[in-house]
């Protein structure tokens, strides 16, 4: 093996490395807030890339019907809440959010499919389309097990993952897309040629945890984010609902899904039920990283990158099994290393 | 309507075991009202099933409003505010975030006093200023005290409760904190406040209820409470053996000649 292919492959394994990095934050992030083992965090992947790929080639993403049924159906829930509550007032609030907002973002993405608009364009209408898709998938199958043990919660993300990829191949259908790259520049350094894409990639992922890292220490939404995962009681006396906490999570989730769909599609062909994979690895990275910390999660996703990328050239075969057979030494060096009583499972 | 807080026949099980068993209590506006007990009687469970955190029956009315059906943060935003006996601070944060958060529906309501209380409260603490940068989970047992308060003063309470805020400090720390909790009142704010140390806090309080195995079997105003002879026995540790634990239940066989005198209302 000659140092060039090395460094080819170390750049490939950065490049999805970076993407696996995204996902791994997204779903400590997840998992931290609401104790949900987010399952469903691929799927925002392949409906991003998918539905842009869609765009491209002129038809009006099926995503907008999820949307769509989504948001009526949530509809239905607050609007039931408020009729109980009596407080007909928020209906019109309840029917301007939930329904005439997912029609707008509908003949958005028609209108967009129609014409032929730039890349960052299409990516804008993308990030429209999907990111609305996690509060609602919060409101819907999460919000009314708030207090459920995380066993129960990640049954339900079993749930929504079939529901969802079940979905994403009634919209999609079955075959793969790829996306146009950003840029299709290649720099040569030294025995290197390294394409636009991947340091598009690379760079985007960096400015998503940067701005990741200024919400959770600058803002006062960030903090209550955070107290939310350190102490849920505490949390709760402090008057922070739980409920937005949640939702908010998971904005951020669908948000990096969205952002990783579109930066991968134009480096692997994605189908309706490529999200899956792709996510796993990140929690295999965040497993690395001991589901514990933002900085070693991402580094962790990085080293799954970097190792799959090799074992493709050497057993492409078997990538997957060496990556997924990576968790267990690592899962037993851990429970081997913690002497104290394993984590509190803190289930009130 | 002088009554802040009226809980009527509030019962609460933890799977089969009864931990309250119908229990009354009423607090009037700018009143401390003491809740004192043995060890297991219940008065956690009781404010946290006051704060919602607990599943009820029985009823909750807090400022004429049935309240028992409003999550926690409805009820924080309405102004009823819980210092548990854990404390439940953020440990990883710092001093300053704890007590910013204990604000935060304030500021989420676009409320302009948020920043001023902040400075109220450490006026109020001068060691949590200095200590503005510190991860509350390195402070002291007194200094997490002080930030419990100071983080549920930052929500402007109308109505504090709180868990043995005396808990494991130093008597004179005891004592400071009483004395918040007594300018507390004529800010206005009305107090619940469950406390072990039964002398302390009948010496400050306007009522007192004494509670047992999940019902109160005592109640009236503070000065009648401290001179009963149960109590004086049971919780302030006059007659009989001082290093009595407050858990005893020496109560089980009071004295003849203090019979006529129990169930003072
Ligand atoms: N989570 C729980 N599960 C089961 N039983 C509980 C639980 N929490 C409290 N109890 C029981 O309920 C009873 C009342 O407990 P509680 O904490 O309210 O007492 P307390 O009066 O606050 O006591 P202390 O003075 O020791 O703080 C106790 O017998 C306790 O063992
Ligand atoms: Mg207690």
């Amino acid at each position: 093996m000659s140092a060039d292919i090395v460094l080819w492959l170390v750049q490939d394994g950065i490049t999805t490395g970076a993407i696996y990095a995204l996902l791994a934050l997204a779903l400590l992030l997840v998992f931290a807030v609401t104790r949900i083992i987010f399952v469903p965090q691929g799927e925002f992947v392949s409906y991003a890339a998918l539905s842009l790929g869609m765009l491209q080639t002129g038809q009006t993403p099926g995503t907008v019907w999820v949307l769509i049924a989504g948001g009526a159906i949530v509809a239905v829930l607050e609007g039931a809440s408020a009729l109980a509550r009596r407080e007909p007032a928020r209906l019109a609030r309840i029917l301007a959010v939930y329904v005439a907002g997912p029609l707008a973002i509908a003949a958005l993405a028609r209108w967009g499919a129609a014409h032929a608009l730039g890349l960052w364009a299409q990516m804008a209408i993308v990030a429209a389309l999907v990111v609305p898709l996690g509060p609602l998938l919060y409101r819907i199958a999460y919000r009314p097990l708030a207090d459920a043990s995380v066993l129960v919660l990640f049954i339900v993300s079993m749930a929504a993952h079939y529901v969802l990829s079940g979905l994403g191949l009634v919209i999609f259908g079955g075959e793969g897309l790829r996306t146009n790259p950003i840029s299709e520049a290649r720099f040569d350094v030294g025995v290197l040629k390294i394409g636009a894409q991947s340091v598009w990639v690379a760079g985007a992922s960096l400015v998503c945890m940067i701005a990741l890292w200024l919400f959770f220490e600058h803002t006062l939404v960030g903090k209550a984010l955070r107290a939310t995962a350190i102490n849920r009681v505490g949390a709760r006396l402090a008057g922070i609902p739980a409920g937005l906490t949640g939702s908010i999570a998971f904005v951020l989730a669908a948000a990096i899904g969205a952002a990783s769909g579109v930066l991968i599609s134009p480096i692997a062909t994605i189908y309706y039920d490529s999200g899956l994979m792709i996510s796993l690895k990140g929690f295999v990275g965040a497993i690395l990283g001991g589901m514990a910390s933002y900085p070693l999660a991402a580094l962790g996703a990085l080293g799954v990158g970097l190792i799959e990328s090799f074992s493709s050239f050497w057993a492409s075969a078997l990538k997957e099994t060496i990556v997924f057979t990576l968790i267990i030494p690592v899962l037993l060096w851990r429970s081997l290393a913690s002497r104290h009583p394993a984590v509190e499972d803190e289930e009130e | 309507m002088s009554r802040l807080l009226e809980v009527d026949d509030l019962r609460v099980r933890y799977g089969k075991v009864h931990a309250l068993h119908g229990v009354s209590l009423r607090v009037e506006r700018g009143t401390i009202v003491t809740v004192i007990g043995p060890n297991g009687a219940g008065k956690t469970t009781l404010l946290g099933a006051v704060m919602g955190l607990l599943a009820s029956s029985g009823t909750i009315r807090y400022d004429g409003a049935d309240i028992g059906a409003l999550p926690v943060e409805s009820r924080v935003a309405a102004g009823l505010c819980l210092v548990p006996e854990r404390r439940e601070l953020f440990g990883e944060l710092t001093v300053e975030d704890n007590l910013r958060l204990g604000a935060f529906q304030r500021v989420r309501r676009g409320e302009r006093g948020a920043a001023n209380e902040l400075g109220e409260v450490y006026a109020r603490f001068p060691r949590l200023k200095e200590r503005r940068a510190q991860l509350a989970a390195t402070l002291s047992g007194g200094e997490r005290q002080m930030l419990a308060l100071g983080r549920a003063l930052m929500a402007k309470p109308r109505l504090l409760m709180l868990d043995e805020p005396s808990l494991g400090l130093a008597p004179r720390i005891v004592r400071d904190i009483l004395r918040i909790i007594a300018e507390l009142r004529e800010t206005g704010v009305s107090i619940l406040l469950v406390e072990q140390n039964a002398r302390a806090a009948l010496g400050i309080a306007d009522r007192g209820y004494v509670l047992e195995t999940g019902e109160v079997v005592l109640s009236g105003s503070a000065a009648e409470l401290a001179g009963n002879p149960r109590v004086a026995e049971s919780y302030l540790g006059l007659a009989g053996d001082r290093d009595q634990g407050t858990g005893d239940r020496a109560q089980k066989n009071p004295k003849p000649e203090t019979r006529g005198q129990e169930r003072v209302k």
